[in-house]
């Protein structure tokens, strides 16, 4: 069993051997779990966890002490499977949260660029960090618990007026033979006036172990800049996921970004998107593809601070066996956030009798001027199309199979970046061979 | 004979459409079905397609002398049955050139022959789609998501000139066409006639005829074929209309 006790005890016995970092985080992560004993772990009382029950967590028994892993480090040929991307990226490897230079690539990068451990940066960059890691108030439950417990994750900073144009790939591996680890990795990228960049973001597993990865990044974006996110959640079968993105964006900039999540028993994506100043344009898209028990819940919040910043939000969820799909989607128009252009789509393919889909949008809107529309739909794959398909020789699996993916499409055509794209592709067409989402892929 | 349709009775959602039907068609032999709306033509389309909303109550149907009411759809298309349907559906999401090749591979390993790999696949799809003046942009479009009426049809062409059928069925493929598409719809249609194949033409005008000349013109009414003849046939009913043909078959069913 898992509970709101464990955390704080293990916190209280990281406290008696002395916290983690220099005295103004060392402060914060004592008022995190202050915040966290005050409001525990949601249950389904929870507006923003009705749908998602705790349970299966809280029925764990987990290791949550934060010792470093038990020694024995991946070889590349073992994460070789999941480095996507040309040799020419830089790609920054996490193993059960902790940096690995050994298994980390640093290519040459564009002056001023700095990308590499947040728990390095505390000591090399202290001031951005300081600067910039705000995790948002008040906290929520297990924003409060990274806080309080996290110990690395990547640092990206890139300065005004630069363009990094190769993709940084962020990959956190999970390798925790016979061990529960919970781990909370904590990530922050930087983006100044006018720069771009684009970070993959991926979370896998090497073997199909219990664990819990509670991870939070934090992206600020500058004026007229602009970060392309690819998401990738591939945990293995048995593990749970609760992992939050958090924005910032300035005037005119933009944050583009596409969350697939294809591995892991319960999945929570968040993202917490803050348009704060004019001009700022997100657009956020999805897709899952679960079977058998797994349960996959996107929350997303988008925030509109200020006038004419636009908002375009596209998740797309294929369900079969007896998974679960949720979907939460909260747009805020700020009073004064005039012109606002804001927009979300939920649609579920449900290939079984047994899936269940919930989906809520939540619109809430005190400002003049504004376009705000949402839509939601469930539906089957249609038989007419199913036999139209067979009618030019393909059997039922096939068709099915085919249809499937077209649905997939939709998403995977708006991941800008071309190996990531054709990567996500191939493991997509591998999971619904046969016209059905199998068990997890671990 | 490469198909048989003795005494053929058909519903959909329990009502008889199809009264008896009785078509014979060899191989090399171009057949047109005309008939006016409602007379069952779209059915025996669908119910030769294996369409599983179209209930066979009574006959059968042969191809190639074996039972084609038993096999399942796909198992018709892979003996080289081809239907080109009358409103093609649309498969959001999938490319052309995604279906047509998962299709046309399916097909060869039917006939023993290998895969073809994405090269030779498109090499041949582009070669095929010249043939019905199709745009190389409706390689990686999605089926028949967006076509105009006449794009389905080429479409459904194309389909047909890459899947080399021995019986196609063309369900009003003429229908709804302008004059340019006509042609090359026709155009399609005619270079795919070999000896040792056959086409049946549902349509419900005379005017792709003058184009695709057929050996036997058949006339459907109130779900039978209540006339049969030759291209002369086609010229009397565009002059004549449909109504005495429908008086007569009445008069011969009373």
């Amino acid at each position: 069993m898992t509970s709101k006790e464990t955390f704080l005890a293990a916190f209280a016995d990281l406290d008696r051997r002395g916290l983690a970092g220099p005295a103004w985080l060392r402060e914060r992560r004592g008022e995190a779990i202050a915040r966290f004993a005050e409001i525990g772990l949601p249950t389904p009382r929870d507006e923003d966890w009705k749908y998602t029950p705790l349970a299966p967590i809280t029925a764990t028994t987990f290791d949550v002490a934060l010792d470093a892993s038990d020694g024995r480090e991946p070889s590349e040929d073992e994460i070789a499977p999941f480095c996507v991307g040309p040799a020419s990226w830089s790609r920054l490897v996490f193993v059960n949260g902790r940096f690995s230079a050994k298994l980390s690539a640093l290519r040459p990068l564009p002056g001023g660029v700095r990308v590499g451990s947040l728990g390095e940066a505390l000591i090399t960059d202290a001031d951005v960090v300081r600067a910039h890691l705000t995790a948002g108030e008040p906290l929520d439950a297990f924003t409060a618990l990274n806080e309080a417990f996290w110990q690395d994750g990547a640092f990206v900073d890139v300065p005004d007026g630069v363009t990094v144009e190769e993709p940084i790939h962020l990959l956190f591996v999970a390798s925790t033979p016979g061990r529960a680890r919970v781990d909370h990795p904590r990530n922050l990228v930087v983006l100044g006036r006018e720069s771009r960049a684009t970070v993959v973001e991926s979370y896998v597993a090497l073997a199909g172990d219990i664990y819990l990865t509670n991870a939070v990044t934090e992206v600020v974006i500058g004026p007229s800049g602009r970060l392309d996110h690819q998401e990738i959640v591939l945990e293995s079968g048995r593990a749970f996921h609760i992992g939050r993105t958090r924005v910032s964006q300035a005037r005119d900039s933009g944050f583009a970004s596409c969350a697939v999540t294809l591995g892991g028993r319960l999945v929570r994506n968040e993202v917490h998107t803050i348009l704060g100043a004019e001009g700022a344009d997100c657009r956020l898209s999805g897709l899952y593809v679960v079977g058998g028990q797994q349960h996959v819940d996107t929350h997303t919040v988008i925030d509109h601070v200020s006038p004419r910043a636009t908002s375009r939000q596209l998740y797309k969820g294929i369900l079969d066996g007896r998974s679960r799909g949720v979907f939460s989607g909260r747009i805020v128009v700020r009073p004064g956030a005039d012109g606002t252009d804001a927009h979300q789509a939920n649609k579920n393919l449900l290939l079984s009798d047994e899936v269940e889909v919930d989906s809520k949008p939540q619109l809430e809107i005190f400002a003049a001027d504004v376009k705000c529309g949402h839509g939601a739909a469930d539906g089957q794959l249609p038989a007419e199309a199913i036999f139209y398909m067979k009618s030019r020789g393909l059997d039922d699996a096939a068709a099915r199979a085919l249809l499937t993916y077209g649905f997939a499409h939709e998403v995977l055509e708006r991941i800008g970046v071309a190996p990531v794209r054709a990567w996500l592709d191939g493991l997509l067409t591998a999971r619904l061979a046969g016209g059905r989402v199998t068990e997890e892929l671990t | 004979m490469l198909l048989e349709i003795r005494n053929l009775h058909a519903a959909v959602e329990g009502k008889e459409i199809l009264r008896g039907i009785d078509l014979a068609v060899d191989a090399g032999e171009v057949h047109a079905v005309m008939g006016p709306n409602g007379s069952g033509k779209s059915t025996l389309a669908q119910v030769i397609a294996g369409h599983p909303g179209y209930t066979v109550t009574a006959g059968e149907v042969l191809y190639e002398g074996r039972n084609l009411l038993e096999m399942p759809p796909e198992v018709r298309a892979r003996e080289g049955l081809f239907v080109a349907f009358q409103y093609p559906v649309g498969l959001p999401g999938v490319a052309n050139a995604q279906f047509l090749k998962a299709a046309v591979n399916e097909i060869r390993a039917h006939r023993g022959l290998e895969e073809l790999d994405a090269m030779e696949f498109l090499e041949m799809l582009k070669e095929k789609m010249a043939l019905v003046e199709m745009d190389p942009s409706f390689i990686s479009r999605p089926v028949n998501e967006g076509f105009s009426g006449g794009e389905k049809k080429r479409n459904e062409i194309l389909q047909m000139a890459l899947l080399e059928p021995k019986l196609a069925v063309l369900d009003e493929t003429d229908s709804g066409l302008d004059i340019d598409a006509l042609r090359i719809v026709a155009g399609g249609i005619n270079r795919l006639r070999r000896p040792d194949n056959a086409i049946v033409l549902v349509t419900h005008y005379q005017r792709i005829l003058g184009y695709v000349a057929p050996d036997r013109v058949h006339v459907l009414a109130g779900g039978r074929i209540v006339k049969s003849g030759d291209r002369a046939l086609a010229l009397e009913l565009e002059a004549k209309g449909y109504d005495w043909i429908q008086e007569e078959a009445e008069a011969l069913s009373r």
